[in-house]
């Protein structure tokens, strides 16, 4: 199947004016945008980032692997949701409890990440990166590509691609 | 203009377009092998194309180009620049004589022979002096030579003068360009994705405005909404069948492209095409168009031997090339076959060995069906000889490539002496299917209409009327009618969890009953909503090991659902195919005890019990075959319900549909009325339908004789003498029509050999060659007729002896012992056959041949293999035609597949 692969510029709904593609890299610094996942604040690629959307209606998909939450609508496309949550191995959210979804590209297909919390796009400068710590959850250490340092926190920056690779 | 020269003439602009940039690049990088081999693809099909189209100029020059490149594909030759320029000046020509067949509609006269001995010795590889030579023959063939893709009506212009119609066109360049303006025009395949996408958001944005215009009863908004909706659902529906087009529209060239191979050949071909009617998505279409046109093209080539050949091996001299096309479990299914001379394994075996493929120990592990498979590798070709029709190893690699990049999978079952046959599945990916939407445990899914049998009702204990769901030990059956049905619950399959307070087994619910190839089983769902169209998406690669689903789609209402696969759920849940086989065993049975009484209706010559009735409140009785009539029903008027508008009665277990035998219609208000309702219930293997009628008048067994009124009445055979009273003769068939079920389609897979109706004429087919008998046999069965096969006359006439009755006899000529021609004397010498139409089948149908046949006794004569001239004979010699069958012309071949 052909589907429409131009990648469109990020819409970062969540974070005030969209940033411009010009400045995805610059420099020494890549553009990310950050997320709270049950309380743990992880990056991904700007770039890899389509839509930002607020809760959608979520079907389920049954016999699916457990992070993958089910699909959803976006504007005639079929997205299908992956819970960052469950991808990382945490508690699951409490019912009621609102997600936000970072639509991301991969292959022509679009997904969504549930996320809790949509922060901001913010560049984030190459010597902040750490390599994965040893002891890091392997789980964590698979799909994600290193630490930043922040001032008072820790930002966990994902691989699209290989927290897409489920199974 | 033609619109197959048309179609040429884009695709060939489009072709040398992307030629232009290929050549370029492989000067700049000799040895880029996928260039190369795009190139070589490009120029064998524009010299594939103009072969059948009769551009003998054309093809001259593209062969001879075709060959140097062939030379450079397999590395015998290096790559010049010389070499370069020279298919490049080719090109050129090729444009010129494009241009002129574009202004005049025919071929500039013109001498490309310098051009070819040029090409032709740099295959031979004396490049440089030759190419020298060639200039000036090139440039006097193409005088627009410099320029790269130089637009057609300059070319036009300047070109060949020589055609007066050139000339004339001249003047008004743009004359022939806009009035040979077709009448589509090709849209990028984004733009209509793109469009459909915008669609889709529309008819959800007018959704959502609808609910909100309902909430707030502001009767202002709702005028234009309305017209806002129809709008948008007429926009929808536009859009979606901007992509979807029938499966004929790829074929439509192939009949003209087989006989003319024929001709080239020497070799006589039939075409057979089924499932013409099969709707493909437009970008799918585009991508098989050429892939299936190589294959016709190779079986016409290599597949269907020469007349002579074909004599020696026992076959009819007619090779026969069948291209079907049909819908299967969610899959579209092509497929092309020929019954020719099959694969040559040992050559393949050993040409795999020499091309270096695979190792003498590798070959020897593999199957023969691994070894044909060889033939899909890129270069590989057994054809020994290089003809201008194909044998350069080009077309099956681009063949499973261009199905491979649809996600779609090729096969071939090929046996020697005897055929091959390509089998081609595409997923359905993009096409538009019509399901039913279910719901299991509060989610809703959709089950692809397709492999949708029946509908029931289960389950609720208070009601004694409906089925319910039995258990053996732990597995669900329901005793449908006579069989015991397995069932799955879709809730326990797919682990969905049930929502609290709800008992499963209290319930009312429904099974689906469905059937997957052989395998009838049902599944078990809660609730039913209605059918609707979807448009098929692919699920996300993370889901594809998910086998329950198909795909997945978005409904009108903008929810993302599930589409399952019954292919995927018998698998899952192991439903076996045993107890089927038998069930189908004891319905071929029913359905032969069935076809005895009804066929014993069609005679013409011998009486026929016919059953009289009024209807539709009209004075003039109205008869049907007795036959055909499973039975007769008195229903109390308030059991009749409207479901979607047509009436239905809940009936052994299941609805049947009810269809007034009247011109208005059934009034809903009579089912207040009291009373009761008869009703002639027609039953077809395990679907039935009623005809309601005003009163049953009698039975009587008169000579049927039918005759066609002036004003011929839908629904109406024509008017009969019975019991001295004109006698309207019902067109069951028609009638069967009404009740929305396709009644004429063959059973689904798993029949052969069984493939029966349960009414259809009965044939004799007296042939000596198994191989005619398969192919004849389905054929005829699909076509509505009950065939008994024997091998030889003598046999045929044994039969007669056992006191077997037919209505019509079809009857090959050349047979060992007894020959076609003494058959017929002796049928026709005395016994209860000698007034029984007979059709002769042979090969050889020249007029003389023809006289001697009827001096013998045939009523007709039908070539050897003309299914379509066999068809119309039969029902010519059976007419009239009271029979479901013989009335319904067998337009429905489709589904025979």
């Amino acid at each position: 199947m052909q589907t429409m692969t131009t990648p469109a510029p990020p819409r970062a709904a969540a974070s005030g004016p969209p940033p411009a593609l010009v400045l995805a890299e610059r420099g020494g610094e890549e553009i990310f945008l950050t997320l709270t996942v049950a309380g743990q604040s992880c990056a991904v690629p700007v770039l890899a980032v389509r839509d930002v959307l607020a809760t959608q209606a979520i079907t389920r998909i049954p016999l699916a692997p457990p992070e993958v939450a089910g699909s959803l609508n976006l504007r005639g496309r079929i997205v299908t949701a992956v819970d960052l949550r469950r991808r990382l191995g945490l508690p699951p959210r409490e019912p009621g409890e609102a997600a936000m979804n970072v639509v991301v590209e991969q292959q022509g297909e679009l997904y969504a990440l549930l996320a809790d919390a949509v922060g901001e796009v913010m560049p984030l400068p190459r010597e902040g990166f750490a390599p994965n710590p040893p002891t890091l959850d392997p789980l964590w250490r698979e799909i994600s590509r290193g630490v930043h340092r922040e001032d008072g926190r820790l930002l966990i920056v994902l691989e699209v691609e290989r927290v897409l690779a489920i199974r | 203009m033609d619109d197959l020269l048309a179609d040429f003439l884009t695709e060939t602009h489009e072709g040398l377009i992307a030629l232009d940039a290929a050549l370029l690049r492989l000067e700049r990088a000799p040895d880029d092998r996928p260039t190369l081999s795009e190139i070589f693809r490009l120029v064998h099909t524009i010299k594939g194309t103009c072969g059948f189209l009769g551009l003998a100029r054309l093809e001259k020059v593209a062969h001879a180009a075709e060959n140097v490149l062939g030379r450079y594909r397999d590395g015998t030759l290096a790559v010049t620049q010389d070499g370069i320029s020279l298919i490049l000046r080719a090109l050129d020509a090729i444009r010129a004589i494009v241009a002129g067949l574009e202004a005049s509609g025919a071929e500039p006269p013109g001498d490309d022979a310098a051009l070819i001995a040029a090409l032709d010795a740099a295959a031979e590889g004396e490049a440089p002096a030759a190419a020298r030579a060639a200039p000036p023959a090139a440039e006097d063939a193409a005088p627009e030579a410099g320029g790269a893709a130089a637009p057609a009506p300059e070319a036009a212009a300047s070109g060949p003068a020589p055609s007066p119609a050139a000339a004339a066109a001249g003047p008004t360049a743009a004359g022939p360009a806009a009035g040979g303006a077709p009448q589509t025009i090709r849209v990028s395949v984004d733009v209509l994705e793109d469009l459909m996408m915008l669609v889709s958001e529309l008819v959800l944005t007018r959704n959502q405005l609808l609910q909100l215009a309902r909430a707030q009863g502001d009767s202002a908004l709702t005028v234009p909404l309305q017209r806002l909706s129809h709008i948008t659902s007429d926009l929808q529906e536009g859009v979606m069948k901007t992509r979807m087009q029938p499966i004929g529209n790829a074929w439509a060239k192939l009949p003209r492209l087989v006989r003319d191979l024929g001709l080239e050949l020497g070799k006589k071909i039939a075409l057979e095409m089924r499932g013409a009617e099969t709707e493909l998505d437009r970008q799918v279409l585009e991508l098989i168009r050429d892939p299936l046109t190589h294959m016709v093209r190779n079986s016409a080539d290599h597949g269907i031997e020469t007349p002579e050949e074909r004599r020696a091996a026992g076959k009819p001299e007619t090779g026969r090339i069948t291209l079907s096309a049909c819908h299967e479990g969610g899959q579209i299914v092509l497929e092309i076959g020929d019954d020719g001379r099959g694969l040559p394994v040992e050559r393949i075996r050993a040409k795999a060995l020499a091309q270096g493929l695979a190792t003498e120990a590798e070959l020897a592990q593999m199957s023969e069906r691994e070894v044909l498979r060889f033939i899909f590798r890129p270069g590989f070709s057994t054809a020994s000889r290089v003809t201008a029709v194909s044998g350069r190893g080009v077309g099956m690699d681009v063949v499973r490539a261009n199905v491979e990049r649809i996600g779609g999978t090729i096969d071939l079952r090929s046996r020697e002496g005897q055929g091959t046959t390509f089998t081609i599945k595409i997923p359905l990916t993009l096409a538009i299917v019509s399901a039913l939407i279910v719901e299991a445990a509060g989610e809703r899914f959709a089950i692809p209409q397709i492999g949708v049998v029946e509908l029931v009702r289960v389950g609720a204990g208070t009601d004694h009327q409906a089925p319910r769901v039995e258990r053996i030990k732990d597995a669900p059956v329901l005793r449908l009618r006579d069989r015991l049905l397995p069932l799955v619950s879709l809730a326990d399959l797919l682990r969905l969890e049930r929502p609290r307070g709800t008992d499963a087994a209290a319930e009312e619910r429904f099974v689906v009953v469905t059937q997957v190839g052989a395998r009838v089983f049902g599944i078990i769902v809660d609730r039913v909503f209605d059918t609707e169209e979807i448009v098929v998406k692919p699920v996300a690669p993370i889901l594809r090991h998910v086998t329950m689903f198909s795909g997945n789609t978005i409904l009108g209402d903008g929810s993302v659902i599930m589409i399952l696969d019954p292919n995927g759920i018998a698998r899952a849940t192991g439903v076996a195919g045993d107890g089927a086989g038998e069930e189908s065993g004891s319905a071929g049975a029913a359905e032969d005890a069935a076809g005895l009484a009804a066929t014993a209706a069609l005679r013409s010559d011998a009486k026929t019990a016919m059953l009289l009735f009024r209807a539709g409140g009209e004075a003039t009785p109205k008869a049907v075959p007795l036959g055909l009539v499973a039975r007769l029903e008195d229903i109390p008027r308030e059991r009749i319900e409207l479901s979607g508008g047509v009436p239905v009665v809940q009936y052994r277990g299941r609805l049947m549909p009810l269809v007034p035998l009247s011109a208005g219609g059934w009034p809903a208000e009579t089912a207040h009325g009291g009373g009761r309702q008869a009703v002639l219930v027609f039953n077809d293997r395990d679907r039935a339908m009623g005809l309601m009628v005003d009163e049953i008048l009698d039975v009587v067994e008169e000579p049927l004789r039918i005759e066609r009124g002036p004003a011929q009445r839908p629904g109406y055979l024509g008017s009969a003498v019975l019991q001295g009273r004109v006698t309207d003769v019902i067109d069951t068939a028609w009638w069967l029509r009404q009740a929305g079920e396709d009644w004429f389609a063959a059973p689904p897979a798993g029949a052969e050999g069984g493939a029966r109706h349960a009414v259809g004429p009965r044939l004799l087919l007296v042939e000596d060659s198994a191989f005619f008998q398969h192919l004849v046999v389905p054929a005829l069965a699909a076509a509505g007729y009950a065939v008994t096969a024997v091998g030889s006359p003598l046999q045929a006439l044994k039969l007669r002896e056992a006191g077997a009755m037919f209505e019509a006899i079809v009857s090959d000529i050349e047979m060992p012992e007894m020959d076609g021609f003494a058959f017929a004397q002796a049928v026709r010498g005395g016994g209860p056959w000698a007034r029984l139409p007979m059709i002769a089948l042979t090969a050889r149908a020249d007029p003389a041949d023809a006289a001697r046949g009827r001096a013998a006794g045939f009523t007709d004569y039908v070539g050897k293999y003309d299914r379509e001239a066999l068809l119309a004979s039969l029902r010519e010699c059976l007419a009239p035609p009271v029979a479901l069958a013989a009335a319904d012309p067998p337009g429905e071949e489709g589904h025979a597949a």
